[in-house]
């Protein structure tokens, strides 16, 4: 026996260091880890969370190989994060478009078409740049597979995008020529674009919603647990930017739809991340805190900064496209805020280990 | 018709992916308890497969440096050093000027060790103060006896200071994530049950690393796709067994069919705890749990976290009707707000 300190004082100076700074001490989490029996199984445990702020997150005590993630973390780069954005900008674009078709409000529809259509192009582009083998994209359409969210966001974008394409293009017709081929152009331009516009925005609330389901379906812990949200926030981030491209475009005697786009979609986003952020305990923790948090507090500030000044400043054309401004803003934030936070979720062992722990203990205790 | 378990539950897979008059499936039984941590499987591996090197750096962790499974490394020997000081006995290693062996402090600095394994995210650097943890062990397991230790104290107070030795491999789940994510069809079912990628077809997408629910699968930075065990598919098919189980010198992987292994697996606990070993435990054999069953089974000598092991994974798509069905939701009532934003009139 070492003379001047007792066994294991070392080590335990040595744990107590990472605890300095928190405010609840863990010394009941440790004793509760040292159960004796049998002691060789007893893992080292801690509580090692805690602190002032999130009392509603017990204490999360685990073990881990020498720290490290257990999954890993997503390979996919801010493009990702990026698409959710431009897929739900075009979704909610595409609706506006249909909107003013149908209840002719040309500006919305003018302004709807050509951002569904650049969003729609921008997100092809985000998702073959991040595959590893961008020239293989095409092998996305030798199947289709419902158990693969990507594979059926591949074949909705493959219906989408083209609709949406033509519906923008229909909008040249009346810089064609009035006679000859490009006029015969001009004359069939505007139906095929009404039609094309109608497909797209028939698929809109697909492209938009599927996401949801691409992040939920993974085993990154705080995206999986979301799965009843993630569809209803990105749902509500498509309409509102999408209402935000109304607000941006169109004068104030057509905007009155996107003002209730806006509202409508805000209160889908806000119910869902506010949800999100409480509802999962330890996993709501990844979206609260670090850059996931400030973004998508961001997020939150902007989406209620858009809604009021559309609410507020329907005469005013320079408050009305501001707010639309704010609109898109908010939901790039909210996009991006999510995708950090799953990844913040995977790339930490605690969020992994520690929910798993508990259910396994809770199993097992039921068969005793 | 799809099995009623197609993404949860008890399942063959070979039959459920399509397979007619399929051999019996075959899998991996890793028995961690006679594992030396020699790395044979590993380099064995890397031969047959044609693996690329996953870096030479020391991670200064353990005698680990290979760090996790990843698409250059398909079988990882993890290695568990931790102080199990005995009784009263001076504490292992105290009076050596280096210090112990493994400490908090070398676990912490070995944490965010990083080696450049030529994939992505390939080894990602852990969370310090985690590492700190896992490396300090309970400081007194008892009362001082008067005896020699481990002579009637039992098996587990004989050592001061333990290793554990496990080579971890990819599942083979019976509900594979990765598989079911996969948007190309690259990722397939063989007929031996196993999962294995197509290098011609992945075109690295990502989508099975982030489902994976053990952090197996990995892409490849030169090139881009996704890689993992084959389970020796080139092997197995010709009737040989896998090159990692072909080299282990203490036949801690076992490959054969699984209901053989399964049996023997279980025959192997119940011998260990005859023998004084209680915390021997199975892990990844029960059909029934969160991903039907492994193909590739263990014996573990603790908890499975104290591997890098998830304590309980579950297979994403277990849920996934149910992520449609929200999804479905979302998108009526997003439809719905469009409908009823432009039927409103024009303030």
């Amino acid at each position: 026996m070492s003379p001047d300190r007792p066994v294991g004082d070392l080590f335990r100076r040595f744990r107590e260091r990472p605890a300095a700074g928190r405010v609840n001490g863990s010394a009941t989490g440790r004793d509760a880890g040292l159960a004796p029996h049998p002691s060789r199984d007893a893992a080292p445990r801690r509580g090692g969370r805690g602190g002032g702020e999130q009392l509603n997150v017990p204490p999360a005590e685990f073990t881990s190989y020498y720290g490290r993630p257990v999954l890993k973390p997503p390979v996919w780069r801010w493009d990702v994060a990026a698409y959710l954005f431009t897929g739900g900008l075009a979704a909610g674009s595409s609706l506006l478009a249909a909107g003013g078709q149908l209840t002719g409000r040309p500006a919305l529809r003018r302004a709807g078409r050509v951002s569904a259509l650049a969003a729609v192009g921008a997100s092809t582009y985000f998702l073959v740049n991040d595959l590893g083998r961008p020239s293989r994209f095409h092998h996305m359409l030798r199947v289709a597979k419902v158990t693969s969210p990507m594979s059926v966001g591949t074949w909705i974008l493959s219906v989408f995008g083209p609709a949406a394409g033509v519906a923008a293009v229909a909008e040249a017709a009346p810089l064609l020529p009035d006679r000859g081929v490009l006029g015969f152009g001009r004359r069939l331009l505007p139906p095929a674009g009404h039609a094309a516009g109608v497909v797209a925005a028939v698929t809109a609330p697909a492209l938009a919603t599927y996401t949801g389901v691409l992040l939920a379906d993974t085993a990154v812990p705080s995206w999986h647990e979301a799965y009843p949200e993630l569809p209803a926030i990105f749902a509500g981030s498509a309409l509102a930017s999408g209402a935000g491209v109304g607000l941006v475009a169109a004068p104030g005697a057509q905007a009155g739809p996107a003002r209730r786009l806006a509202v409508a979609g805000a209160a889908m986003e806000l119910w869902g991340s506010h949800r999100v952020e409480n509802r999962l305990g330890l996993l709501s923790e990844p979206y609260t805190q670090g850059t996931p948090g400030k973004l998508l507090r961001a997020g939150r500030a902007l989406t209620a900064a858009g809604v009021a000044g559309a609410l507020l400043g329907r005469r005013s054309r320079v408050l009305s496209a501001l707010s639309g401004g704010a609109l898109i803003a908010a939901s790039v934030c909210t996009r991006f805020g999510i995708f950090h936070g799953g990844v913040a979720s995977a790339r930490d062992p605690r969020y992994t280990v520690v929910p798993q722990r508990e259910r396994a203990d809770r199993r097992a205790a039921g068969q005793d | 018709m799809p099995d009623a378990n197609s993404l949860y539950g008890p399942l063959d897979p070979a039959p459920d992916a399509g397979w007619v008059s399929a051999p019996p499936r075959m899998g991996f039984f890793t028995d961690t308890s006679v594992c030396i941590g020699c790395k044979a499987c590993e380099v064995a591996c890397k031969e047959w497969n044609g693996v690329p090197d996953s870096g030479f750096d020391l991670l200064g962790m353990s005698y680990d440096n290979t760090g996790a499974l990843t698409a250059n490394s398909w079988r990882h020997v993890a290695f568990i050093e931790q102080p199990r000081p005995a009784g009263h006995r001076t504490p292992p290693f105290a009076g050596d000027p280096t210090g112990p062996a493994t400490s908090p402090a070398s676990a912490t600095a070995g944490a965010v060790t990083a080696a450049d394994t030529g994939t992505n995210p390939g080894l990602p650097p852990g969370q310090p103060e985690a590492a700190a943890l896992m490396a300090a062990g309970p400081e007194f397991l008892g009362m001082p006896g008067a005896r020699p230790p481990g002579r009637g104290t039992g098996a587990e107070s004989r050592t001061d200071f333990r290793w554990l030795m496990m080579s971890d491999v990819c599942k083979h789940c019976t509900h594979a994530a990765c598989l079911d994510v996969c948007p190309t069809g690259s990722l397939f079912r063989t007929e031996f049950g196993t999962v294995v990628v197509q290098e011609d077809i992945c075109n690295g997408c990502g989508y099975c690393i982030s489902a994976c629910p053990y952090g197996v699968i990995d892409q490849r930075k030169d090139d881009g796709r996704a890689w993992k065990c084959t389970l020796c598919y080139d092997r197995i098919g010709a009737g040989m067994t896998p090159a990692c189980a072909q080299a282990c010198p203490t036949e801690s992987i076992q490959y054969g069919p699984l209901d053989e292994l399964r049996e023997r697996a279980a025959r192997r606990v119940t011998a260990l705890h005859e023998r004084g070993v209680p915390e021997a435990r199975l892990y990844g054999h029960d059909p029934t749990d969160g991903v039907g069953g492994d193909g590739a089974f263990f014996l573990l000598l603790d908890s499975p976290e104290v591997y890098g092991l998830p304590p309980d994974p579950v297979v994403t798509t277990r849920d996934l009707p149910k992520m449609w069905k929200r999804a479905g939701l979302a998108a009526l009532a997003m439809a719905a707000a469009a409908v009823a934003a432009f039927a409103g009139g024009s303030s």
